[in-house]
């Protein structure tokens, strides 16, 4: 007898759960952006579930390193999350490919985003989209306001006053002249390379014709940018060669460098570090007039786990982050991942106005190497960090360097063989 | 006839251990070596046989990274090989000298590394050589040989050789631990005896207390060698997948992690993963038949 009545009472605490559950859907958000952590959960999530009752929403980043690792093993054991934040091009279109994202081309909210904006996250013919674009995030050069007045340097537009800047911070010895490090590697290609490059290779232009095979990676385009990276090396600090990444950030916002080639996602950590007023300035053009280009690059996106038990709720969180209101806390928010939507967003912090106003006054491009280029073994992406960093050290010759190259991409891309 | 009763209780007892570590070691074992003869062709898995393991060893892409690994594994090795055992044995001479005061302080102080986390030990050594913040540039600085100083992490050349000192630094403690306790087996009337035959000191160790620790110091190479090409952590730590600069401290564990889960905008392809895991199982398991066939069996034992 006194069995039972524990039973039922088991059975029906069961119930009464799943009628809870079933009432608050709760879905978990997986993410590389573990530092927007508080951001998430102070600002968006709140405002979403204060629009949504009945949806509670969890966001669970994990270290921007292991993401697509954790990601991909969590999606192949069943146990990732509702939504899922998009890395750009292949990794995304891989998982769809595989059937971890569902097809969202249907979702009204697609609607408030352009077809550049959407080129990230879809099928090769631009026919399905998988991911709902979140942020761009721009390349450029942060520098020590303070620096800069007290040597009398005015901010350089061509790379000849670039170079005359770095000399002369150089020479007067107070500033370390650029905060950059080769250690991790990838600093050298996204912040270097493809930083600078898109003045050379004409943005879209260039990037469009290597795609297609009509540029090859010895075409003097696409070599260059390694001859001007090869004198950064002398304005880099003592030891760049085992400088971090975290290091180098350190070391500008300290306020021990005066330059730091950056991506507009340092925006937030930097206002939050450093105690001087920093100014941005685009990648310097090649000569006096010419069009500047610049890399505004589709960097974050969210997508549906085709697996999801809840994917009306999830497709309601969804269209929320496509809507205008989102833009807005996000744009302001994390200054620095800047909205694709359509719609213009009015952003409040002056870097990120600052930066963001290129757009207007340059022409946009995407990373060279993401897009389809990075597909094969071996992996364009990861070859480019490498001969960067060889360019910056004076390993290589910026020639040897796009041959090397050249002949990688061609071992397995058809266009260029 | 008496027939002799079957002995349930062994099964009962073996049972336990033998379902855990068929399920965590055998299985995922031998699955890891099946998966190595697959491949992936438009979102199916196919049997491609021995394919994977001809791209590895014959590709020119792919055997530069592997052969490269292999060879980097080898240093790894013979650095261990060369610093870490003699100075562990070398610890364990000197720690078991009966007029050593504070030997128990020195023993524990020198194993303690040996407990650390790779993660620890990892981030600590980068920040203790770090050429922005490290204490190393400032502590050569103040005896005037700053000079001496480079950013060893991130130079091709020295990198490797300076994980594995740091490596060395972080497992010492154990060929010196395993030494010491062989040390304490040897019985004090052997080495009378040969006091009285005049073999005293120096030439005790070398001639009395080295014979017969040499089967533990089989037993260390043995491990040294089964522990380094097995070896990751302490590279993901300290320098990421990409083990720079250059791929120089490129050693196999870290590119199986590379190739099996992927880096960056690389995908990650299990089945070539699997390859190298199943090459370096391959090189574990022939590194240990020849001292397990070759050598323990050669080795003399004296009867103590």
């Amino acid at each position: 007898m006194k069995r039972t009545s524990l039973k039922l009472a088991l059975l029906g605490s069961t119930l009464m759960g799943t009628a809870a559950m079933a009432e608050d859907v709760t879905l978990t958000i997986e993410s590389w952006r573990n530092d927007d952590l508080t951001l998430w959960q102070d600002q968006i999530i709140p405002a979403f579930e204060a629009a949504n009752p009945g949806i509670k929403v969890q966001f669970t980043p994990s270290a921007p390193a292991e993401y697509n690792a954790v990601l991909n093993s969590k999606l192949d054991a069943g146990s990732a999350g509702d939504l899922i934040t998009c890395r750009p091009f292949d990794a995304s279109l891989a998982l769809y490919e595989a059937g971890h994202l569902t097809d969202l081309s249907g979702v009204e909210a697609m609607g408030n985003f352009s077809d550049v904006a959407k080129s990230a996250w879809q099928t090769d013919d631009g026919a399905v989209s998988f991911c709902v674009p979140m942020a761009s995030v721009i390349h450029g050069f942060i520098y020590n306001k303070d620096a800069f007045n007290e040597l009398g340097i005015d901010v350089p537009t061509t790379e000849d006053e670039f170079f005359a800047a770095l000399d002369k911070i150089k020479e007067d010895g107070t500033y370390i002249p650029m905060a950059m490090g080769t250690n991790d590697q990838w600093e050298a290609a996204t912040m270097g390379y493809n930083n600078i490059g898109p003045n050379y290779w004409k943005g879209e232009e260039g990037r469009q014709a290597l795609i297609k095979g009509e540029q090859k990676l010895t075409d003097e385009a696409w070599t260059a940018p390694y001859a001007t990276l090869a004198r950064w090396g002398e304005y880099l600090g003592d030891g760049y060669e085992a400088q971090t990444y975290p290091d180098s950030q350190n070391i500008f916002t300290l306020g021990r460098a005066a330059v730091y080639p950056a991506g507009s996602w340092e925006i937030s950590g930097f206002n939050a570090q450093a105690d001087f007023e920093m100014g941005a300035f685009k990648p310097p053009v090649r000569n006096a007039g010419d069009t500047c280009y610049i890399s505004d690059h589709t960097d974050i996106g969210i997508g549906m786990n085709a697996a999801t038990e809840n994917p009306e709720a999830a497709e309601t969180f969804l269209a929320w982050v496509a809507s205008p209101e989102f833009a807005e806390i996000f744009g302001n928010a994390l200054p620095g991942f800047f909205p694709l939507s359509s719609t213009p967003v009015e952003l409040q912090d002056p870097l990120a106005k600052e930066i963001v106003g290129w757009r207007d006054e340059c022409e946009s491009t995407i990373r060279s190497t993401y897009q389809i280029l990075s597909r094969g073994t071996p992996n364009l992406e990861n070859e480019t960090w490498g001969a960067s960093v060889a360019a910056i050290k004076g390993a290589k010759s910026p020639e040897e360097l796009g041959a090397e190259l050249q002949e990688g991409l061609a071992s397995w891309y058809a266009p260029h063989q | 006839m008496n027939r002799p009763r079957f002995r349930w209780h062994i099964v009962v007892f073996l049972a336990p251990a033998v379902l855990v570590y068929t399920a965590v070691m055998i299985f995922p074992l031998f699955n890891t070596l099946r998966l190595a003869l697959y491949s992936e062709v438009d979102q199916s898995r196919v049997f491609v046989g021995l394919q994977n393991f001809q791209t590895l060893f014959f590709d020119p892409i792919w055997s530069e990274q592997f052969w490269n690994a292999l060879g980097n594994n080898f240093w790894f090795f013979l650095i261990h090989m060369l610093v870490q055992n003699p100075i562990g044995i070398a610890l364990a001479a000197l720690l078991s000298h009966p007029r050593l005061r504070f030997s128990a302080l020195y023993r524990s102080a020198i194993f303690i590394p040996t407990i650390l986390s790779f993660v620890i030990v990892g981030f600590a050594w980068k920040l203790i050589l770090s050429p922005i913040w490290g204490i190393a540039p400032s502590m050569l600085d103040a005896v005037g040989l700053k000079s001496l100083f480079a950013p060893w992490l991130g130079k091709e050349e020295y990198a490797l050789t300076t994980l594995a000192l740091i490596s060395v630094w972080q497992f010492v403690g154990i060929p010196m631990m395993l030494i010491y306790a062989a040390l304490l087996t040897i019985p004090e009337e052997i080495l009378e005896a040969g006091e009285i035959d005049g073999i005293t000191g120096a030439s005790a160790f070398w001639k009395i207390k080295l014979p017969l620790i040499l089967p533990s110091i089989g037993i260390i190479s043995i491990l040294t060698f089964v522990g380094n090409f097995n070896a990751f952590d302490l590279i993901y730590a300290a320098q990421g997948a990409l083990a720079g600069p250059d791929f120089s401290t490129d050693i196999l564990g870290t590119f199986m992690y590379r190739t099996f889960f992927g880096f960056q905008l690389q995908l990650g392809d299990p089945h070539m993963g699997s390859a190298i895991a199943g090459a370096m199982f391959a090189i574990i398991l022939v590194g240990v038949c020849i001292y397990l066939f070759g050598i323990q069996t050669r080795m003399r034992r004296y009867q103590l």
